[in-house]
């Protein structure tokens, strides 16, 4: 069988945010892997290694530095690459959309993609895949197993979760939990550069953009930073509750 | 119309419907023309949920199925789509839950829409929103809640204009009018579902819910253990009337249940108290409560970045802070 993982390249979420031109500036930052994203690559190491035979791609969209991601996946064990070049910022929808062709064209049976993405903190690529490829789809999988074309596991759903089984083929969201994702070893860093990398143009894909998005503002709520030290315990608490009582108002 | 996907759970219409039904007002008035709001309710054994939904909109439209007993991703966005193009809905109105988030790309696609998510703030930008060029804006946040982006359709849409989730907690609820809307009864062709649950585990806490409340006081590994979460954050909980919240860290450590995490794969709350005991601060805790009205950090780590976004904190020792601050409460 062959396992896409969907890749995306995100701002590290220990860096800070800026602001140029009404979007958010990434040049300077570290950029990584969406950790999100490193569950699936991971999640789909482990099926290969749980004894299915398994071809895995990684897949990822945007501009020329999302091969970095590439290239971690690869190195994390990935087969192959495939980027689709492109600076235009697409939405969820119109991503869905080369991403569905992708699975197509390469005959996949099992997409794995992050169950949020770090920087627009959407939810919609897997379950946008799965509605195009007619799939089902589980989102916010934190245990999943595959037994011949059966897939049984543990989501989390509005409140609580859920143990599923499915069949494939089907496109699973991943989150924290689900595994620890590896480190690329050096070994498997140097193994890497020799795998397959393919480049391939946006053009072909017959996608555009269905949003635009038109400003960004960083969110600055003025706090008091009121901070007591509290070697003294009975005066800091007592000054704690004061201000929260006639300072804030916030309780009774 | 607009059309409301009615959010319901124990036979009560969720407060996040009547923040969507204010959402779905502010946007027909501001198309200045008379938009009727529709209520869309699913679900199994669902007359008393249509008829309090009633006193909150135009028309009701119900789907009472044994089928619907149960959500599903590919039954709800199935049945969404159908009674959109039946209806021409100009505009979906879907909750921002996480089953919201996860059917309603599935009613984008089908419908051939732009799917707006989790939005803030929601505007038509032209005087009619039947016209298939009409535009509609919305904000949401992004960089883990850190940004405030705004958004807008292109414009020159055949069907509905967007499918848009609605962040809970963010709309104030309508209040119920006293007019009755009609309630209609529809068929429809539903799919047969792919996915099988085989369990669930639902995990309710017994205190006000996390999201509804007014106050949250959280707890992280700095309360020390499971016992430490019941003594400091659950004690103080209790004094205040308030929910409680976790972080990550302890929730799979197994102190406390799912239900109870905050942060990006948790719960988003936006209170006007957060007391945060014992949490450093990770980005990721700090997306589901860096909008609260006020916090309060208790830590003992003063380089902790929960400090950064604080109104008040003391930097100290929990085991015997939190007790000084019962007791002064309590006075």
């Amino acid at each position: 069988m062959r396992i896409l993982t969907f890749i995306r390249q995100v701002l590290d979420a220990e860096e800070s945010v800026h602001v140029a031109n009404n979007a958010v500036a990434l040049e300077n930052s570290k950029l990584v892997m969406d950790t999100m994203d490193e569950y699936g690559v991971e999640e789909a190491l482990r099926l290969r290694e749980s004894g299915i035979e398994a071809e895995i791609i990684a897949v990822g969209v945007g501009p020329a530095r999302v091969q970095d991601a590439l290239r971690t996946a690869l190195a994390m064990g990935v087969d192959r690459a495939i980027h689709v070049e492109t600076d235009i910022r697409l939405d969820a929808i119109s991503l869905s959309m080369v991403l569905a062709q992708i699975a197509r064209q390469e005959d996949a049976t099992l997409i794995l993609s992050g169950g949020q993405q770090a920087d627009w903190d959407s939810h919609a690529l897997g379950a946008a895949t799965a509605e195009r490829l007619y799939w089902p789809q589980v989102t916010w999988t934190s245990a999943l197993e595959l037994k011949g074309t059966t897939l049984t596991g543990k989501h989390d759903v509005d409140e609580g979760s859920e143990t599923f089984t499915l069949e494939l083929p089907a496109v699973i969201t991943t989150q924290q939990g689900l595994n620890e994702p590896r480190y690329p070893t050096l070994p498997n860093i140097m193994k890497s550069k020799k795998k397959e990398l393919r480049r391939e143009s946006l053009d072909q894909f017959n996608v555009t953009p269905i949003l635009k998005f038109t400003s960004a503002e960083i969110q600055v709520k003025n706090r008091l930073n009121k901070i007591l030290d509290g070697k003294d315990v009975p005066a800091a608490a007592s000054q704690l509750v004061d201000l929260l009582r006639n300072e804030a108002r916030v309780i009774a | 119309m607009i059309l409301i996907v009615v959010e319901h759970a124990n036979g009560k219409v969720g407060k996040s419907t009547w923040e969507m039904v204010t959402a779905a007002r502010e946007l027909a008035q501001g198309t200045g023309r008379e938009t009727p709001i529709t209520a869309l309710v699913l679900g199994s054994n669902v007359a008393p949920i249509a008829a309090e939904i009633a006193r909150g909109v135009d028309q009701v439209l119900v789907a009472d199925l044994p089928a619907l007993a149960q959500y599903d991703p590919e039954l709800w966005s199935a049945a969404v789509a159908q009674i959109a193009t039946e209806g021409e809905a100009s505009v979906v109105l879907i909750g921002g839950s996480r089953s919201g988030r996860e059917y309603s790309p599935r009613v984008a696609i089908k419908l051939d829409a732009p799917l707006l998510e989790d939005v803030i703030s929601l505007k038509a930008n032209s005087d009619t929103l039947s016209a298939g060029s009409q535009i509609i804006e919305a904000q949401h946040y992004t960089y883990l809640a850190r940004v405030t982006e705004t958004i807008e359709t292109i414009g020159g849409a055949t069907g509905p204009i967007a499918v848009v989730t609605i962040k809970p907690g963010v709309f104030n609820p309508a209040t119920p009018r006293a007019e009755v809307a009609e309630q209609f009864d529809v068929d429809l062709n539903l799919p047969t579902p792919r996915l099988h649950v085989t369990g669930k585990t639902v995990e309710r806490s017994s205190r006000v819910g996390l999201v509804e409340a007014e106050i949250v006081v959280s707890g992280g590994r700095g309360v020390g253990s499971a016992e430490g979460f019941t003594q400091y954050v659950e004690a103080l909980a209790d004094q205040l009337g308030a929910a409680v919240g976790a972080t990550r860290a302890i929730v799979d450590a197994g102190w406390r249940p799912y239900s109870e995490q905050v942060g990006q794969t948790g719960k988003t709350v936006q209170p006007k108290l957060y007391i945060a005991i014992g949490i450093s601060g990770a980005v990721q805790h700090l997306s589901g409560m860096n909008k609260s009205k006020t916090i309060v950090a208790i830590n003992r780590d003063a380089e902790a970045p929960i400090f950064k976004i604080a109104d008040y904190g003391i930097v100290g020792d929990v085991p015997q802070l939190i007790p000084a601050i019962l007791a002064e409460l309590k006075k």
